[in-house]
């Protein structure tokens, strides 16, 4: 019977990256997917005729330009526009926006702070230095701090190195930056509630934490290092929705030689004598591999797809203990005309970006103490933005697809599965909030999609629904993500190995632990990795 | 100390509109549009302003020869007043204020606590208890952190006064004619207010080129009638207006150095190497060790102590005559110990000059066997030259008639 070189678990971005380049350097290589479609979490999908949902993601900063290059996504249709920055909306029918331009963002926050406004260089200055001490980082694979194999070591002498280039000051930043609260950093600078809320959204996108929340503001940082050709920073929509992502990585997946097979669910993983020798269909169908790669989340792959009799007891506790927690929802909106928002000049560009409506730190922080809850936020959080502003292949000429991510929402209502009629309950509240600030937005909805956690674990696979197969608290980073000693793509079982975000470094379309795995495979196979780019330079 | 409070939602509102401006005229702008041949145009700090209004190698002659009209609005400018004025710059900055009397100007520079330089810029001491403080970068949060504890108000007023340098041998005598009545007391670096269209301006002895010279700080409404003034008094004594390439000649001549040009400075330095402190770009002179307690004061003393201090600013003569903008500076034309940052022939010298950034020793105790490699393009190719250069004092010209009392009537 056949069996293939690798097998790979889940065509979302990640699994897709990594089948590219074990495709690439010579591997016959097979992507199962359980969806009749592949995209994972970038997907964009048609679900009422002529308008394109990028379904879950919605907007590109952190995918790595080395790998759009590497596997060469422009000539399979990948294409990022950069966007103009958004606003946040306030209650007394004002907004405070986010100018590209230098000097329109100081005049800008200079309507609400003079102080805040020339507080911004410091601040800019602080988190890109940050960004710049983890953008190295992202495109290597964690060293094990317990080991002493020449290759960890170097790692961690690189880690050492980097850290001992840091000033007395920098380190203490830096240390601060990984631990602290988003608040606590932005009362550093900021005094300004509405500017600090602009700024604290990054810090508690797709985490079970609130802006006051130890932790959060490394999350910020992790929005942040992404870029747009060469803009550090810089958010962009993917020309055709976050689908188009995927749809390229197929593409260039397929032109290499490989096989993707959708509608294939996996069941389980065959291990044979602590080795994975292939995967079980849903149907029962056995497809036998030399080696296997999930791109599922941790969880799902250890408690779900392996027997728990494989796996060693610290490892599966862990594995248990994993912080995964479903915190958002997203609610798609086909539009038959662009809304209006009142306080909105006409011609602004703020349309052309994110758009929120939490003004103040303490809305912030409440809409979390719902999620504890164990109910969805009665004020939520809104990340909303309209990609056919600039993006004409959504939908037809004058009609909108909207985007809102929403948070929080839990993992369970009140400790019981959500219901369809929590699920209208949850997206009335997006709907009221949005209404609020743009009268007639109800009579412009032709279609809407509503994903609670439910629905996302349902169909995506991310348990609990949470967006980065983990959350990026400290404690979970680096050589400690997904647990302590596993943080270099391979498991406890031989042969199956872990390419999702649940690896280092961490969630958001950013395709580097698929990257990162791939290295790590091609390392066991000892075949060359020439075709893999290095790290762009930071200089 | 006195925070400047959010401003009401209908004011926050009625000022939504700039978002459609991404420059903004200064409050000289339909004079300096109607002059504007070249169209030749740059940001400064968010403002409109010309690198040329009609040739800009011209436009340096006028400096030079008659009297230049240079708007310097953008300029960020504080107004810092209270009883605790004086004590919070003497804090603040690195030279002794309580020597700055009332009607004068001094250049001065402020640090962070660890003595990297924030930004350079000018003080104006306009009464006992009240200073003007003008850079080019924005530092409202550090002076208003630093005046906790002061009886002192701390306003950011770029926008509410307008500026200008008038600068040359005849900017005296455009003065004088234009009837500011005692001007010709005006010794350099001294400060007065004037009459001026129904209100007062503020005319000081100071300037960027190195040459006779005045600026003139005016309330935005009344900008303009100013303007008209001296372009008035001054046809007769060939008054120009100019554009920023012009004086950036004039300022290297005078040797004087650019935030953000010839240094980074530290709330804009990504990379921790490129902080300096001020006896790295060459203005150490203005650190007072003897008024007591300023920001950055014990790790300066630390750096000299310990010869921590890796960089110098030096000014550079260099053979030839071809600017050696940005190139690197050699020793024994081997080793790269540094970074030319502003260069030119200077036609007042007749000698290449530049400013440069050197790794100490070099350009400090090593000042022999230094070279720049200039990289002059040539159609479409880079004529490789590797000329000598030697370490110079600066200012690089020095003008008799910047300082003479009186100001000479040309």
């Amino acid at each position: 019977m056949k069996a293939w070189d690798a097998i790979i678990i889940g065509g979302g971005h990640n699994g897709l990256v990594n089948a590219c380049y074990l495709q690439r350097a010579g591997l016959e290589v097979l992507v199962v997917e359980k969806n009749d479609w592949v995209g994972g979490a970038a997907t964009s999908r048609e679900l009422t005729p002529g308008f394109l949902y990028s379904n879950c993601s919605y907007v590109c900063s952190l995918f790595r330009p080395e790998i759009m290059r590497d596997l060469e996504l422009p000539r399979f249709g990948l294409q990022v526009i950069s966007y103009e920055g958004g606003a946040v909306f306030t209650r007394d029918g004002d907004y405070l926006a986010n100018y590209r331009d230098h000097d329109a963002h100081r005049r800008e926050f200079a309507r609400f702070s003079k102080r805040d406004a020339e507080a911004y260089d410091r601040y800019a200055r602080d988190v890109t230095r940050q960004c710049r001490f983890i953008q190295p980082l992202l495109m290597r694979t964690a060293p094990d701090p317990t080991s002493l194999r020449p290759r960890d070591l170097g790692e961690l002498l690189y880690l050492g190195k980097k850290f001992a280039g840091l000033s007395a000051e920098e380190m203490a930043l830096t240390l601060r930056f990984w631990t602290m609260s988003i608040s606590e950093f932005l009362d550093e600078y900021f005094e300004t509630e509405v500017i600090k809320a602009n700024f604290a959204l990054s810090g508690i996108i797709g985490t079970a934490l609130g802006p006051m929340s130890p932790g959060t503001a490394y999350v910020l940082l992790h929005h942040y290092m992404g870029e747009v050709d060469g803009s550090v920073g810089a958010w962009g929509y993917a020309r055709g929705g976050m689908g188009a992502v995927t749809k390229a990585l197929a593409a260039s997946f397929k032109a290499s030689g490989g096989t993707i097979r959708t509608g294939a669910e996996v069941d389980h993983v065959l291990v044979r004598r602590g080795k994975a020798k292939g995967v079980v269909l849903a149907g029962g169908e056995e497809i036998y591999g030399k080696l296997v790669v999930s791109n599922a989340d941790v969880k799902r792959t250890f408690l779900k797809l392996v027997e728990e009799k494989e796996l060693p007891d610290i490892f599966l506790r862990r594995v248990k203990n994993f912080k995964i927690r479903g915190s958002s929802g997203k609610v798609n909106i086909a539009l038959d005309s662009l809304p209006e928002f009142p306080a909105l000049p006409k011609d602004s560009p703020v349309y052309r970006g994110d758009m929120h409506f939490t003004d103040s730190m303490e809305r912030m922080e409440r809409a979390y103490d719902d999620w504890k809850a164990g109910r969805w936020s009665a004020d939520p959080f809104l990340d909303m933005v309209i990609p056919t502003t600039l993006d004409p292949t959504m939908a037809p000429p004058g009609k909108h697809f909207m985007s809102c991510f929403v948070q929080y929402a839990p993992p369970k209502i009140g400790g019981r599965e959500w219901t369809d009629a929590d699920r209208d309950g949850f997206a009335e509240s997006v709907i009221a909030q949005i209404a609020e600030y743009s009268p007639g937005f109800r009579d412009r909805i032709v279609h809407m999609e509503v994903r609670t956690p439910r629905e996302i674990e349902a169909e995506v696979g991310l348990t609990e629904g949470n967006i980065f197969q983990g959350e990026l608290t400290f404690d979970q980073l680096l050589f400690n993500r997904p647990v302590p000693g596993y943080a270099q793509y391979r498991s406890p079982v031989g042969g199956l190995y872990m390419c999702g975000s649940s690896t280092h470094p961490g969630g958001g379309v950013m395709g580097a632990p698929g990257r990162n795995a791939a290295a790590e495979i091609l390392r066991d196979l000892a075949k060359s990795t020439s075709h893999m780019s290095p790290a762009h330079d930071v200089i | 100390m006195n925070q400047q409070s959010a401003t009401n939602p209908s004011g926050r509102i009625a000022a939504q509109n700039h978002f459609r401006t991404l420059r903004l005229g200064t409050p000289f702008q339909p004079r300096i549009d109607a002059l504007a041949r070249t169209r030749d145009w740059y940001n400064w700090a968010g403002y409109r302003a010309p690198h040329s209004l009609w040739d800009e190698e011209l436009e340096y002659f006028a400096i030079r020869s008659q009297a230049a009209l240079f708007d310097i609005s953008p300029m960020t400018k504080y107004r810092i007043e209270g009883p605790d004025a004086e004590a919070l710059l003497n804090r603040v900055t690195l030279h002794d204020v309580t020597k700055l009397k009332p009607g004068r100007v001094h250049y001065t520079a402020w640090c962070d606590d660890e003595g990297f330089v924030l930004d350079d810029g000018t003080l104006f001491r306009l009464s006992p208890t009240r200073f003007r403080l003008c850079s080019q970068e924005r530092h409202l949060p550090w002076l208003l952190d630093s005046a906790v504890g002061f009886d002192v108000i701390v306003e950011e007023e770029t926008e509410a006064v307008a500026g200008l340098a008038l600068q040359g041998p005849t900017s005296f005598a455009v003065l004088r004619d234009a009837g500011f009545a005692g001007v010709e007391r005006l010794k350099i670096f001294d400060l007065a207010d004037f009459p001026h269209d129904g209100g007062t301006i503020s005319i000081s002895r100071t300037g960027f080129t190195g040459d006779l010279g005045y600026e003139l700080f005016v309330p935005a409404g009344k900008a303009l009638s100013l303007w008209d003034r001296l372009m008035t008094s001054g046809e007769l004594r060939g008054i120009r207006a100019i554009g920023y390439t012009a004086l950036n000649r004039a300022r290297l001549e005078a040797g004087l150095i650019v935030a953000n040009a010839d240094f980074t400075t530290a709330e804009h330095a990504i990379r921790a190497d490129r902080l300096r402190m001020p006896d790295e770009i060459g203005l150490g002179f203005m650190i007072d060790l003897e008024k007591g307690h300023f920001n950055g004061r014990r790790a300066i003393l630390e750096a000299r102590a310990k010869r921590k201090l890796r960089h110098v600013l030096v000014g550079l003569e260099i053979e030839g005559n071809i600017p050696a903008e940005h190139a690197i500076v050699y020793h024994k034309k081997a080793q790269e110990v540094g970074l030319v940052s502003a260069a030119m022939w200077s036609p007042m010298a007749k000698r290449n000059i530049a400013i440069a950034s050197l790794a100490r020793p070099y350009g400090d105790t090593m000042v022999e066997d230094l070279w720049v490699e200039i990289y002059a393009m040539r159609e479409l190719q880079y004529q490789k030259l590797m000329k000598r250069a030697k370490v110079v004092a600066r200012p690089f010209i020095k003008l008799d008639r910047r300082t003479a009392n009186p100001p000479a009537d040309f």
